[in-house]
């Protein structure tokens, strides 16, 4: 036997990222080629960046879940019923408008939207692990429920009265030119290959989506593990919610139906196995990048908006059966 | 003769109406391998997980180093140093060799990984147990050979100060080569001091690498015995009828399930 020591870096990026990571890169080379003028410029890129971003807080969380096998379709509801508690919250702390409240009501709002995003896991996490009932299932029953809910609490209209504060700088304020929308959702998906590649709940993560029962035989806490896996995905999307607002200067309650297929698009883009078992952050990161630069891209460069749709499906579906072919080669060597 | 290191008395196990296990007696020693034979759905992993904790048993008691014990969970049984190679494996294919034999337990602080620490120790097992087969321990099992697997759920069995291996049906999937390679590591475990059971169906193998021989009939012992003190023919008569001239339960025909 040979010493091969599995580097970090390969722990933390996976197998099948490479390929995903030129995708992108081709990308930016054919708009980049096409609109030099427009595409390789601060702006553009500063704005991919952002509103991206929201959406890669969410990809994090999705990606834990698929790793378990699972799926989280509930997440934008997530997202939009915690955006909306939250600001009902800071807005009732401060006479019904709180514009002008201070980083008090702002941390009390904070609290407020991971809090709803926990419960709404919480409660996806007891039914699928405990319950046993499928997390397809559950999560389409959630998804339609805390948005809901979330519409039922702020009577089907968008809350704004979101604190200038927050805004100005979470939402669109910048530090060092990167704006830190951009730098929170980088530490959290830090955070989050971190936790996946190097810790022992990230090692269990994969264990339980590979094989359920040996994980439960070596005395994984199978229930747990999964409770907590549906915690953290829900706890994201509250932050996720939080970002939104601060961004949009409004918890809306609508725009955010395909936020769930968006998320799982970029997370199984980025490699990550719907069978369970398999994926990384890192291609995370890629997977949700490619709809984003094809958006900009097609629009910089002129080609009707559409098409970005349609091209991200391709790139989807070519990636399933890529995962799928190599899986049929394994199994039969 | 060693000292019994694990003991089964008078065990029964049923799953609802179905009376599986029966009165079970059945003793390990340390530095032996005890072989398990029975016909298919004689109790043979039933009586493994019941041990291991998987099932919890109806009545009876066991002892482990003659202490009565109560095993819950195969967590619980690990703490004792008693180690289960399932029929059907049970790794996890995406993982890596390292990864699978340290999996549930493994080494680092703070929840962070110490993988050099377990890379290391991984390796060091396989080659005290003369594993050369793995070319790297960090090949995902997905893509071993069948004995390249059993041989990994044997190690990572042994990687922990086990006192007690089952192993069950270890060689029932391998060619002729590799069921030597699994053989010799049985018996190697045996030499280290373990206590060690095999179930399988081959007779040959059964004769050549245990030191006692205890045969399932109908979820019934139906008899225990040293190898050297019984035949070929014996052991096939116990297995089919429970009974071969004055071994095996008196009334065979009586037994039912
Ligand atoms: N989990 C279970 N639930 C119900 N019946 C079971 C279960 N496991 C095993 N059995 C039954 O117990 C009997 C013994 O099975 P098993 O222990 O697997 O036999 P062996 O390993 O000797 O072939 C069989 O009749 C089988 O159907
Ligand atoms: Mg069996």
């Amino acid at each position: 036997m040979t010493p091969q020591r599995k580097s970090l870096a390969k722990r933390l990026v996976g197998t099948n990222t490479l390929w995903i990571a030129l995708v992108l890169l081709l990308l930016i080379a054919v708009f980049g080629a096409l609109r030099p003028d427009a595409v390789l410029t601060v702006f553009t890129l500063q704005t991919t960046l952002v509103e991206t971003s929201v959406l890669l807080v969410l990809a994090v969380g999705m990606t834990f879940v698929i790793i378990t096998s699972g799926i989280d379709l509930s997440v934008g509801s997530v997202l939009v019923f915690s955006g909306v508690t939250s600001a009902m919250t800071m807005n009732s702390l401060n006479g019904g408008d709180a514009t002008n409240a201070g980083w008090g009501v702002v941390v009390v709002g904070l609290l407020v939207a991971l809090a709803s995003g926990a419960a709404w896991g919480l409660l996806n996490g007891l039914l699928i692990a405990k319950a046993k009932i499928p997390p397809l299932i559950v999560t389409l029953g959630s998804f339609g429920a805390a948005l809901g809910a979330g519409q039922l609490i702020s009577n089907g209209s968008n809350v704004s009265g979101v604190p200038n504060v927050l805004s100005n700088n979470l939402g669109t304020g910048t530090t060092f030119g990167v704006p830190n929308l951009v730098i929170l959702a980088a530490v959290v998906t830090a955070l989050g290959a971190l936790l996946l590649g190097t810790t022992r709940f990230g090692r269990h993560t994969y264990a339980i989506g590979s094989n359920e029962e040996a994980a439960r035989r070596v005395g994984i806490g199978v229930t747990r593990h999964l409770m907590a896996v549906y915690l953290l995905a829900g706890v994201l999307a509250g932050l996720a919610g939080f970002m939104a607002m601060a961004y949009f200067r409004v918890a809306s309650v609508t725009g955010h139906d395909t936020d769930n297929l968006n998320a799982i698009a970029g997370v199984v883009l980025g490699g990550t196995s719907l069978f369970g078992g398999a994926g990384s952050i890192v291609g995370t990161i890629f997977g949700v990048f490619i709809p984003a630069v094809l958006r900009k891209g097609f629009v910089i460069v002129g080609v009707n908006v559409y098409w970005q749709p349609i091209a991200v499906a391709i790139v989807l579906v070519a990636a399933v059966w890529f995962d799928q072919s190599r899986r049929k080669a394994r199994d039969r060597s | 003769m060693s000292e019994p290191i694990l003991e089964l008395r008078g065990i029964n196990k049923s799953f609802g109406p179905v009376h599986v296990l029966h009165d079970i007696d059945f003793t390990v020693r340390a530095g032996e391998v005890t072989a398990l034979v029975g016909d298919n759905g004689a109790g043979k992993s039933t009586m493994v997980k019941s041990i291991a904790g998987i099932h919890p048993i109806d009545s009876g008691e066991v002892l482990f180093e003659g202490q009565p014990v109560t095993i819950h969970s195969p967590r619980e049984a690990a703490d004792y140093g008693i180690e289960v190679v399932y029929q059907d494996l049970a790794l996890c294919e995406n993982l890596d060799i390292v990864q699978n034999m340290f999996l549930g337990r493994e080494r680092g602080k703070y929840g962070l990984l110490d993988e050099a620490d377990m890379e290391q120790a991984a390796r060091k097992t396989l080659a005290s147990l003369s594993v050369r087969t793995v070319k790297s321990v960090r090949t995902s099992v997905a893509s071993l050979s069948g004995g390249q697997r059993q041989t990994v759920a044997i190690a990572k069995s042994v990687l922990w100060d086990s006192k007690v291996v089952l192993l069950d049906e270890p060689t029932a999937a391998l060619g002729v080569a590799q069921t030597r390679q699994v053989l010799d590591l049985v018996r190697r475990l045996a030499e280290q001091g373990l206590g060690v059971v095999l179930i399988s169906h081959n007779m040959n193998d059964v004769f050549e690498v245990s030191d006692r021989i205890a045969c399932l009939y109908l979820g019934r012992m139906a008899a225990q015995l040293p190898t050297k003190d019984v035949t070929h023919g014996q052991v096939v008569e116990l297995i089919t009828a429970g009974r071969s001239g004055d071994l095996g339960i008196a009334r065979p025909e009586t037994a039912t399930i």
